[in-house]
């Protein structure tokens, strides 16, 4: 990505987190998209989540395919590894990658077409093996690379830029998540950093995949009169469904005694994400009535922590892996040796 | 009346014609089996259809005393089982030679040869009569007639019952059931059938250093071997016992003894463009992966390939070749993908092969492949095809040196990381043009931006002309640096040879029967199997050294002598062609015939006196 290097002045008086960084210790290079693109928003909500979280930089992976979206992996944590990869491919890269070494935080970032079209396949099966990722979709329903076609997010009747309307049904990142057996999926909406935050952290905690879409609006291609993935049309039609607010571990005796009408799920790690249902019968855990909700309610833009299930096993647990990465076990316990060679052939006799 | 055939032990060849689904496939191997552990050359092509239930199958057996083992096209005995194919067996029986077939319905009389033996054998009707039910009727007549075969042949009756106990050691009513069946076919043969027949076995002791393999299961064992951790597929004909065996062997060697858990990860994936991706993402952050797939996968997997290329992520890819374009046929063979392999992918891209030539060295290769990946940090392909991988071969015992190291190539470590003042992703560059790579997690002074997108020499990301420009011809460079390590072509001299033959993989029994064949005829030639890409300086040398090279390979666009001309300096009129591409693996016959018709009087000689004994007899027709 074409990138722009920050200038490094810290303010003594900056915050630092457990680690002793501060939250400049998290940024990126300059953005180079355009002025008031939502995807710079989620950038700064990234930031702030995992410098709120304390994680070391470099143990984080960042990853992405092709498109706006997938060039904003540079604008933050520099620190970390990236891997700006093909087009839709990203699911696949970040499988393998974890596969070989599951002691990194692996954050990816797919927009709407990289996710829905060209790698709908991957994301699919990405979510099938439960890969221990954040996965953030910043969908604005738009090609802005390619300047302005729509893509499979657009709702139909939305209008291009130019005042073509879509008349082909849109696929619902949340609902098709939770349809093949998602363990997370949330959605948000870029301008709304105060509900974004947590939820990014409770991704990140979360065992397992964590699909996160995020309305984040293409303010070049498809933020005018006409589209339903504009600025003014989220805000008017957003509704949040319940109010996620995440606690780290060491508090979690605290978490847990929460204010009456509260869920609380207690993560992996032994943080805490608490939900305030703002329907009162919504219930995060529950995977059919999240769907018939979402399904009932699809005139609005349903926000917030939508699903969660801490219980089910990851990508390493279905497959039995070691704790440590495998990158690290040693040769010895990887060969079998001479003799065992000479062993083995009596059967090919 | 026909004429028998001359009294020849331990040289033969025998086509056996079935349908497939019913159980034909473990008689045959058993005979198979049978004829290796009898210490005699031997070799078993099997011929089955993109199919599951119902359509021809056919296996060849070729059993050869100086060890030539190449498919032979000429059949001394057939095992007709299957009516659908009946008129083509039945034709293509060489002349004198014999035809097995159940006669428990009456042979149409359009089909009788004067010049064949036909042995009648009711294998139905006493299959009927013994077994009651009906699948095992069927599965049984398989045995049957591997029993009439076993009289018939002179095969070691106590070798086959050793095979049959190790086989069913844990289902008694099986064993008792195929112990019947064979005994079935065995005693009608005796009484009835002139036992044995001219051409026979005897035993030998020439496999008593061999194993029997088949390509995909050597290929899996080198990759557990090499180390490799993680594996992502998609299943394809005929590369999928490939990734079964590697599951098996990792199942066996990779469990930890005191946790239960796997030292490996297999993923299946969606498709081969994830399956590639996931060999680079778990590449990049330092395990050896692989994939194994067939053309088809590889036509998909292009776009990542170039991504590693690019962004310098080590990547292995088994190729088990299959007849192409498009679906093509997917159970036959050819070494049709070795031009899209070596360049595969959008933009400049330029890959390293290795040509493995039998199982022997498809274990071999494994981990050289691995090293290579990681030294040059790039794609390797290992190329088989389906005859290599999916058919037993006779090849000798697999050695491992116990000393081997992999080659991680130029990867730092924490401390080495935490010295260097800036850690720059392709720069400085070594020898071979390769720079020093961090992974994921080691050091926080080692982290980088992979991209596939436009880079500098430091990894940033450019547009600028001379930036992109120089990074891409060092890739060529390094490209170039791996002639010298991929490994050296083998060359079998003749004195006086002014023509040379060259091929790759599995072409090489047949080739180097035809090369003897020739020398008989009086045509010397020097031989060369190439073993891999980028071309040593050595290729060249031998081409230059010759008036002329034929290049004998299973396609029809002559890709390896495309690649020659391509990538050597030499003339093009120095290489001609000898192709064969219908989808059966090579015969000595295919090679012979076009070199005799193109190799001017002046360079063929008197053949010189050549004891006969010493000789194989492919084929009485060119003799």
């Amino acid at each position: 990505m074409p990138s722009i290097a920050k200038p490094v002045a810290v303010h003594p008086s900056l915050h630092r987190n457990a680690i002793g960084l501060n939250l400049r210790d998290y940024e990126g290079a300059m953005s180079t998209l355009c002025a008031g693109c939502g995807h710079d928003s989620i950038t700064a909500a990234i930031t702030r989540a995992v410098w709120e979280l304390s994680i070391e930089p470099h143990m984080i992976a960042k990853l992405s395919g092709i498109g706006c979206s997938s060039k904003t992996p540079t604008y933050f944590v520099s620190g970390a590894h990236g891997f700006n990869s093909a087009h839709g491919r990203m699911a696949a890269i970040a499988t393998g990658a974890s596969a070989a070494n599951r002691e990194l935080t692996y954050i990816g970032i797919s927009g709407d077409g990289d996710s829905l079209s060209i790698g709908l396949g991957h994301l699919c099966h990405a979510i099938r093996r439960n890969v221990n990722m954040l996965y953030v979709i910043e969908n604005n329903g738009v090609y802005g690379l390619t300047k302005g076609q729509f893509s499979a997010s657009a709702d139909v009747g939305s209008k291009s830029k130019r005042g073509e309307a879509n008349r082909m049904a849109p696929i619902d990142p949340a609902m098709l998540a939770l349809s093949i057996g998602a363990t997370f999926v949330a959605r948000s909406f870029s301008g709304d950093k105060e509900q974004l935050v947590p939820i990014l952290k409770a991704g990140i905690a979360h065992h397992g995949f964590a699909l996160i879409d995020v309305i984040s609006p293409c303010v070049t291609f498809n933020d005018h009169n006409g589209s339903t993935k504009s600025y003014l049309y989220t805000r008017k039609h957003m509704q949040k469904i319940t109010e996620a607010d995440f606690v780290p571990p060491a508090s979690e005796i605290l978490a847990n005694i929460g204010p009456s009408g509260t869920t609380t799920v207690t993560m992996h790690d032994g943080s805490v994400v608490r939900f305030t249902a703002i329907p009162p019968d919504y219930d995060p855990t529950n995977r059919q009535q999240v769907l018939n909700y979402l399904q009932q309610n699809h005139d609005s833009i349903a926000t917030g922590l939508l699903y969660v299930d801490e219980s089910v096993a990851d990508l390493h647990e279905m497959n039995r892996t070691p704790a440590m990465s495998l990158a690290r076990v040693p040769q010895e316990k990887l060969c079998p040796g001479t003799a065992a060679l000479n062993e083995l052939q009596e059967d090919f006799r | 009346m026909h004429q028998l055939l001359r009294t020849r032990v331990n040289d033969f060849a025998m086509k056996l014609a079935n349908v497939n689904g019913t159980g034909s496939a473990s008689a045959n191997s058993l005979l198979m089996q049978a004829i290796f552990r009898m210490g005699i050359p031997v070799s078993g092509k099997n011929l089955f259809p993109s199919n599951i239930q119902g359509l021809p199958t056919w296996y060849e057996i070729r059993v050869n005393k100086d060890g030539y083992t190449a498919r032979a096209l000429d059949y001394d005995l057939m095992i007709a089982m299957n009516s659908q194919t009946y008129a083509q067996d039945v034709a293509e029986v060489r002349e004198g030679g014999y035809l097995l077939h159940d006669s428990t319905w009456p042979l149409d009389p359009k089909l009788f040869r004067e010049d064949v033996n036909y042995l009648n054998v009711p294998f139905s009707k006493m299959c009927n009569e013994t077994f009651k039910d009906a699948r095992e009727r069927i599965l049984m007549k398989n045995i049957a007639y591997a029993g009439t075969l076993v009289a018939l042949l002179d095969v070691d009756m106590a070798v086959v019952e050793q095979l049959l106990d190790e086989k069913f050691s844990a289902k008694k009513a099986m064993r008792e059931s195929n112990s019947k069946a064979l005994r079935l076919g065995y005693d009608y043969a005796k009484e009835h059938l002139p036992c044995p027949l001219p051409f026979h076995l005897e035993k030998m002791n020439a496999n008593d250093d061999k194993i029997l393999i088949d390509g995909n299961t050597a290929v899996a064992l080198g990759c557990v071997y090499a180390g490799a951790t993680v594996a992502a597929w998609y299943p394809i004909t005929p590369s999928t016992s490939c990734m079964d065996a590697f599951k098996e062997f990792c199942e066996k060697y990779r469990k930890d003894p005191e946790t239960g858990n796997n030292n490996f990860c297999i993923l299946q994936a969606e498709d081969e463009l994830g399956a590639i991706g996931m060999v680079i993402g778990a590449s990049w952050n330092g395990a050896r992966a692989f994939t194994s797939t067939s053309g088809p996968g590889i036509s998909l997997m292009n776009e990542l390939l170039g991504l590693a290329y690019y962004a310098e992520i080590p990547a292995v890819i088994v190729d088990v070749q299959r007849v192409g374009p498009s679906t093509g046929m997917p159970t036959r063979t050819q070494q049709g993908d070795v031009m899209e392999a070596a360049y595969a992918s959008h933009g400049d891209t330029k890959h390293i092969l290795l040509f493995p030539s039998n199982p022997a060295e498809c274990f071999e290769f494994a981990p050289k492949a691995f090293d290579l990946a990681e030294r040059f940090q790039t794609p390797v392909f290992l190329m088989s095809d389906l005859d290599i991988g999916m058919n037993d071969w006779v090849v000798p015992r697999l050695t491992w040196d116990g000393s081997y190291v992999p080659d991680r190539g130029r990867v730092l470590n924490a401390e080495q990381v935490s010295q260097i003042a800036k850690f720059q992703r392709y720069y400085p560059e070594d020898e071979n043009f390769v720079a020093a790579r961090t992974l994921p997690g080691v050091h926080a002074k080692g982290a980088f931006f992979t991209r596939g997108s436009g880079h500098n020499k430091y990894g940033g990301y450019t547009e600028t002309p001379a930036e992109y420009q120089e990074v891409v011809d060092r890739l060529l460079k390094k490209h170039q640096a791996a002639a010298k390590y991929v490994p050296a072509p083998v060359i079998i001299k003749q004195s006086g040879a002014r023509i040379g033959i060259i091929t790759i993989g599995g072409c090489d029994p047949a080739v180097r029967e035809a090369v003897d064949l020739l020398a008989a005829r009086g045509v010397a030639a020097d031989y060369m199997r190439i073993r891999g890409f980028p071309f040593s300086d050595t290729v060249e040398e031998f081409i230059m050294h010759h008036n002329f090279c034929f290049v004998v390979e299973q396609n029809r666009d002559a890709q390896l002598r495309s690649l020659l001309v391509l990538e050597t300096s030499v003339p093009k009129d120095r290489l001609r062609s000898v192709l064969s591409y219908g989808g059966f693996p090579l015969s000595a016959r295919h090679v012979i015939e076009p070199i005799l018709s193109q190799v001017p009087p002046e360079l063929q000689s008197i053949p010189p006196k050549v004891d006969a004994s010493s000789r194989t007899v492919v084929s009485d027709s060119w003799e």
